[in-house]
Parts: C-alpha cells; sequence; structure tokens
C-alpha cells in the first residue's frame, strides 16, 4: 500500500502517484503534444513560446532548458511520456538512463549485460 | 461456445519495432530475442485462432492524463496506431470484433468489473508490436479486441485484481455464442526500469521465479502489491501486470509449450512464453 509517508518506497524510484500527476500536469500535456510531428516541429522552431503555451512553472522550464531528466521527473514529468521529449532530441532510453545514473552510455549498456549473469 | 485456445506473452519494448523495420532480427544483438519467435508463430499456423484479446498498456498514446481508466475495453470495429513521437513505423490496421468487446463489456459489468469503454483508440506499441511478432508480415489473420490496464499512473490496479480480471476474461470468453478460437496476448515486462537513479534495474532471479509461477503457482505473484512489485520487477517491469490478466483467462491446468528469455533489449529483461490452455 503506497500512502502516507511510506508513499515512495523504493529507493532511487520516484512512483508517478497522484500527486506527480497534479504536479507535472502541464508538462506531461506539453510532451503528450509531441505524438505530433507539427507540434515537435513548433517546439523546435521556438521552444520557450512552446513552453509558455502550455504554462509550465519556472522549474519545469528550466528542467526542459537543460534536458535534464531527472529534473523533469522531480518537477512531475512521466517518463513515458518525457520519451516522447527526449525523441525529438535524438536520445533513446539508454541514453536518458546513463543521463539519470551518472555514467557514459557504454557503460550504462555494459550494466545492463551485466544482468543477464 | 467460444474457446480460449491459449496465451501468448511478450515484452513490448519499441526498439523492438525499430529492429524489425531495419531487418535486424538475426544480428548478434538481437537474434537471441527474436529467435524465440518461431515456434510461436507454428503453433499459431496449427491452432489458426480468429481472434486475439490483446492486454496490454497505452503509453501516452489514446490516453493521457486528463482521463486515466484503470481498466479500458475497446469496442471499435478496426484499430489504428500512429506517431508516437519518436518514429517507430506505423503497422497496417487490424479489425475489429464490436460483438465480441460488447459481449465482453456486459459479462465483465455483470461481474462486477467497472470499465471504460471506448468506441474510438488508437492503439500503440504494447499493442502493435506482440502481433507483429507473431505475424511479421503484417497480414493481421485475427479480429482483435483491446483491454488496456492502467500501468502508468498510480495507484495502479492489484496484481490479484488484474489475475480476477483475467478470469472474469475467460469466463466471458466461455459463454460467447460462436465456435471462435480465442488467443489471448498479454504484453510488457519484464524486469526494468527507465526513470530515476534506479534506470537500468533488471531483475533475472524474480523473472524467472514469475516465468516459472505462471504454470507451477499462477497466483504467486498475486502476493504482491504494486509498490513490491515495482521494487522487485522495477517501475516498467510492473508491466507484468498484463501477463496476469492473459494467465488468468487460461484454465489453471493451462501448460508451457514454449518460452524464452533474454537480457537485454534495450533496457529491458525480455520475456516470451506460450502456453496451451
Amino acid at each position: 500500500m503506497i500512502c502516507g509517508v511510506n508513499r515512495q518506497p523504493v529507493p532511487g524510484t520516484t512512483i508517478f502517484d497522484g500527486e506527480q500527476a497534479q504536479r507535472g500536469y502541464a508538462l506531461n500535456k506539453m510532451t503528450f503534444s509531441f505524438n505530433d510531428a507539427v507540434n515537435r516541429q513548433a517546439f523546435l522552431a521556438d521552444e520557450d513560446a512552446y513552453c509558455a503555451k502550455f504554462g509550465l512553472d519556472p522549474e519545469q522550464r528550466e528542467a526542459v532548458r537543460k534536458r535534464d531528466v531527472l529534473a523533469l521527473i522531480a518537477a512531475g514529468g512521466n517518463v513515458y511520456y518525457l520519451a516522447k521529449l527526449a525523441g525529438i532530441f535524438g536520445l533513446d532510453m539508454q541514453d536518458i538512463g546513463a543521463q539519470q545514473t551518472g555514467v557514459t552510455k557504454a557503460e550504462f549498456q555494459a550494466r545492463l549485460q551485466d544482468a543477464a549473469g | 461456445m467460444a474457446q480460449i485456445v491459449g496465451a501468448i506473452t511478450t515484452s513490448h519494448v519499441p526498439a523492438i519495432g525499430r529492429a524489425m523495420a531495419k531487418g535486424l532480427e538475426q544480428d548478434a544483438y538481437w537474434k537471441p530475442f527474436f529467435d524465440g519467435f518461431p515456434p510461436v508463430r507454428d503453433w499459431l499456423a496449427e491452432v489458426l485462432p480468429d481472434v486475439a484479446i490483446v492486454i496490454y498498456n497505452d503509453h501516452g498514446l489514446n490516453f493521457f492524463l486528463d482521463k486515466m481508466p484503470t481498466f479500458a475495453v475497446g469496442a471499435a470495429s478496426e484499430y489504428r496506431n500512429a506517431d508516437e513521437g519518436w518514429g517507430i513505423p506505423t503497422v497496417p490496421a487490424f479489425r475489429g470484433d464490436p460483438a465480441l468487446s460488447w459481449h465482453l463489456i456486459e459479462s465483465l459489468i455483470a461481474d462486477d468489473f467497472d470499465l471504460t469503454t471506448c468506441q474510438e483508440m488508437l492503439v500503440d506499441h504494447a499493442f502493435t508490436l506482440p502481433l507483429a511478432l507473431c505475424w511479421p508480415d503484417h497480414r493481421w489473420p485475427v479480429r482483435t479486441v483491446p483491454v488496456c490496464i492502467n500501468t502508468v499512473q498510480s495507484p495502479l490496479p492489484s496484481a490479484k485484481r488484474c489475475y480476477r480480471l483475467g478470469q472474469a476474461i475467460g469466463r466471458a470468453v466461455a459463454s460467447w455464442h460462436s465456435d471462435d478460437k480465442v488467443l489471448i496476448v498479454g504484453t510488457g515486462g519484464l524486469s526494468h526500469q527507465l526513470d530515476g537513479t534506479r534506470a537500468g534495474f533488471i531483475n533475472k532471479p524474480f523473472d524467472l521465479e514469475f516465468m516459472d509461477s505462471m504454470t507451477r503457482d499462477p497466483t504467486w505473484a498475486t502476493q504482491y502489491s504494486t509498490a513490491e512489485l515495482i521494487e522487485r520487477a522495477g517501475t516498467q517491469g510492473i508491466e507484468l501486470l498484463n501477463w496476469l490478466v492473459a494467465r488468468g483467462a487460461l484454465p489453471r491446468s493451462a501448460r508451457k509449450l514454449h518460452s524464452n528469455y533474454h537480457i537485454p533489449i534495450s533496457n529491458t529483461a525480455s520475456g516470451l512464453m506460450l502456453l496451451a490452455a
């Protein structure tokens, strides 16, 4: 049961719950819009205007500016929606994994291989 | 009466779609994953199911956080996928089966499962890729009914609830007045985590025990809360809920015909099982 003081019981993990879903609504709504190529182009053409249109708060805007995945998650971003933002920059899930864990992509890939035992 | 012939449970990582589009199935990285599928295709060619009920989770193509159903059932005559934002190719549309969809809806709601019904519904890679792995020529020989489970926004349905939903789907099919052979497909997993400083988490011992439990003790995973499952399988490994729904739809005596497990594809431990009812 996720409740009260134990709302985030797994270390290194932000479970995307109601609090995160409220916190990140504008950010996730923007990244959801990237399902359409025309919206991806609009973002690339004028990132400030596109973020303003969705009402991102300063923390969310800064996290987008820095392409900082941990900050985006802290600001309520859900990784499935953030993947659509990452896709604009040609980043895949291993790029994102490496960035969040502070290692190179090659090191991150080696860790995954190591899990095979 | 309609009859469930079996279930296929498989990972649905988007990179599978990219690999298929580029013809990388025999590439050294991908071969251990794709080599799991010929026995599944042989079985399908022998059994020839008429319709597939596909249990999956949407990743922000059809559903946004404005409305997030716990359980949603498609009731359309056709389902299409679309650009998901990062450029995997789309596939031909899937035929629906509105009559079976509405029978499922009637039966499941009578069985106390409160559903969202969808007469228009886009289906994402979690629906399309497993079917493309079964039928790589994209000539879908089955009608389809999508059943979408919320594995995105907590609170998620419990493992126990998901298993019971599967049992209710099994009862619904058993009372469907047709001669249809019904395939159950459960997609997602196995252990992986995309987000946070724990990104890259994979848990081979848990995955192997889970796969073993599918025949030895099908309700084994229902002892865990969703938070406990996230701890063991990762934030996205929780997609194993879709496997539990699929398993629940089969009789307890279902037997394993084939399985495959490989680490990694993308950030994921990939699992595949073929169960005969």
